[in-house]
């Protein structure tokens, strides 16, 4: 990647750079989940599409339930201090939409996954999985013996999204941006990622200092797009709240089929919305 | 109105015992949910220097009310330190830094084993669970891990279908035959009582009750046939303090909704 962000609409990001059979990664691990982002890709009606994410919470929920998985990437699917996944759920028991196939990892392990991803190595290693049935179910986890001590470890592939899908709180005019508080795996799924997308609170002249700020400068992302309350119902640390009923809220939308029809209809095909 | 100290459910009781269990100073790898609860009743009792770490990245956090996520914006503002995921697992929980994990549990075996993945078949689940998150490695890494959950012949099962975390295997040498290096599972709190793995077999064996339950109640909400130790002992109540400071945390949470 080299050049410039280009500060673009997001409708305009997600048509340029998200393609129907892509590897898509949007990660932010509770907070800043890229939501907006995840809606345009429904509203442009993207297909086949292998969902990498470490909590395919409420987001992929949507998305799967809108028909655009094919595979999904994943360590933990649930709708945090909520409940099931229905949409998730009723696509694994019964391949309601569409049939969708799993890849399921540790949190541990995806995690090193995108280390791997950003650090551009094959696969990353750690100490993990050991005596679970998730190795005989998951072939990219495999054993490995450390060359200096003979311990056996558990090596894990790199992941290397064909686009990755991150919300931050501001970038510059430049297109270099910022995001501090929880920030997961979001700078590591950037850099391993082969295209960029992030959506942002605003734009401001001047990226003055954060506490435990990180900045993902302007050359590692190809587009940036302004989208206030773009990580809503999620949060945005020092802009919004977690919309916690949202997430309540969802667990009887997303049970039902055709509620779940109706919210997509309503919410997002025919309107702007990220409101339950 | 003060509560009554004879006046509680079995939910208040398990998650009272669970707090009890987490010693002052120690630090604690919390979920979210029943955990999070209990951790944050020790804090406000008799562990004030309660570390909770949460897989999001924040470290000693001291939340204000309960969060509903592990991610809730108060954990990060009141850590004493915010990293990143690869963090929290590569530097803090893989090389043994913390002391105690809480694990919950869909199903579970006679050795601690647990299952959060499936129940039925792998690719033909009749449910399919949220998975893995964190457990596996929570499992292997704490100094010791803390389960808890409701007692159950559903849930208490001689087989696991899935095992998503290890306990003790099969057996009392497994953790060191697979180079586990945390010391596996030392209690599974649940609404009926207090299961610990015993010393020469790993097995988990029925070692306190709650106020009020039979060991045979709890052998009977066990699909195995349950080890109970010769002496029972029986959990002290909930004090009125544990009881206010408990409530009021749920119904801080509720507020916040």
């Amino acid at each position: 990647m080299a050049g410039m962000a280009e500060i673009v609409s997001l409708q305009e990001a997600v048509a340029q750079l998200v393609h129907d059979g892509d590897v898509v990664a949007m990660e932010g691990f509770t907070h800043l989940i890229p939501f907006a982002a995840g809606h345009e890709v429904i509203r442009q009606q993207r297909r086949d599409l292998t969902l990498v994410r470490m909590t395919p919470d409420v987001i992929y929920d949507q998305l799967i339930g809108a028909g655009c998985a094919r595979k999904l990437v994943f360590s933990w699917g649930g709708n945090p201090g909520v409940g099931s996944l229905h949409r998730f759920r009723d696509a694994i028991q019964n391949d309601w939409p569409a049939p969708v196939e799993i890849e399921e990892h540790s949190h541990a392990g995806m995690a090193n996954r995108y280390v791997a991803g950003a650090s551009g190595l094959p696969f990353g290693v750690l100490r993990g999985y050991v005596g679970t049935d998730l190795p005989a179910h998951t072939a990219t986890i495999k054993s490995i013996t450390c060359p200096f001590t003979g311990e056996e470890l558990t090596a894990v592939p790199a992941l290397n999204p064909d686009v990755s899908v991150i919300h931050a709180q501001r970038a510059d005019r430049r297109g270099n941006v910022q995001m501090w508080g929880l920030t997961g795996v979001q700078k590591e799924v950037v850099l391993g990622a082969r295209r960029a997308i992030v959506t942002v609170e605003e734009i401001v002249d001047e990226l003055d200092a954060r506490p435990g700020a990180i900045v993902l400068p302007t050359w590692t992302i190809d587009a940036v797009a302004v989208v206030p309350k773009g990580a809503h119902p999620s949060y945005a640390q020092d802009y919004y709240e977690r919309d916690n009923d949202y997430y309540r809220s969802w667990d009887a939308i997303s049970r039902d089929r055709d509620a779940f029809l109706q919210w997509l209809e309503r919410e997002i095909l025919n309107g702007a919305g990220s409101t339950a | 109105m003060s509560p009554s100290t004879t006046d509680w459910t079995a939910d208040e009781m398990m998650t009272v015992a669970a707090s009890r269990a987490l010693r002052d100073g120690s630090a604690c790898f919390v979920g979210i949910g029943l955990p999070s609860t209990a951790a944050n009743v020790a804090r406000r009792t008799h562990a004030p220097d309660l570390v909770l770490v949460y897989e999001s990245g924040a470290i000693g956090s001291k939340p204000p009310s309960l969060p509903l996520s592990i991610g809730d914006g108060m954990l990060a503002t009141t850590a004493d330190a915010v990293v990143s995921v690869p963090e929290i697992f590569n530097y803090w929980l893989q090389p043994g830094r913390i002391d105690v994990g809480f694990l919950g549990a869909a199903q579970i075996d006679r050795y601690a084993n647990i299952n959060t993945t499936v129940i039925g078949d792998y690719d033909h689940p009749k449910v399919r669970l949220p998975g893995a998150g964190g457990a596996p490695e929570i499992a292997a890494s704490c100094r010791e891990v803390i389960v808890v959950v409701r007692h159950s012949k559903r849930t208490f099962v001689e087989r696991v279908d899935f095992i998503t975390s290890v306990g003790f295997g099969s057996g009392p040498e497994d953790r060191e035959r697979l180079g586990l290096r945390g010391g596996g599972p030392s209690m599974v709190i649940t609404d009926l009582g207090v299961l610990e793995p015993d010393p020469d077999t790993a097995e988990l064996t029925l070692v306190r009750v709650h106020p009020g339950v039979e060991p045979d109640e709890v052998r009977q909400a066990t699909g195995w046939d349950l080890a109970v130790a010769d002496q029972v002992a029986v959990t002290a109540a909930p004090s009125e303090r544990e009881l206010e400071v408990l409530r009021d945390l749920e119904r801080s949470s509720a507020g916040a909704s």
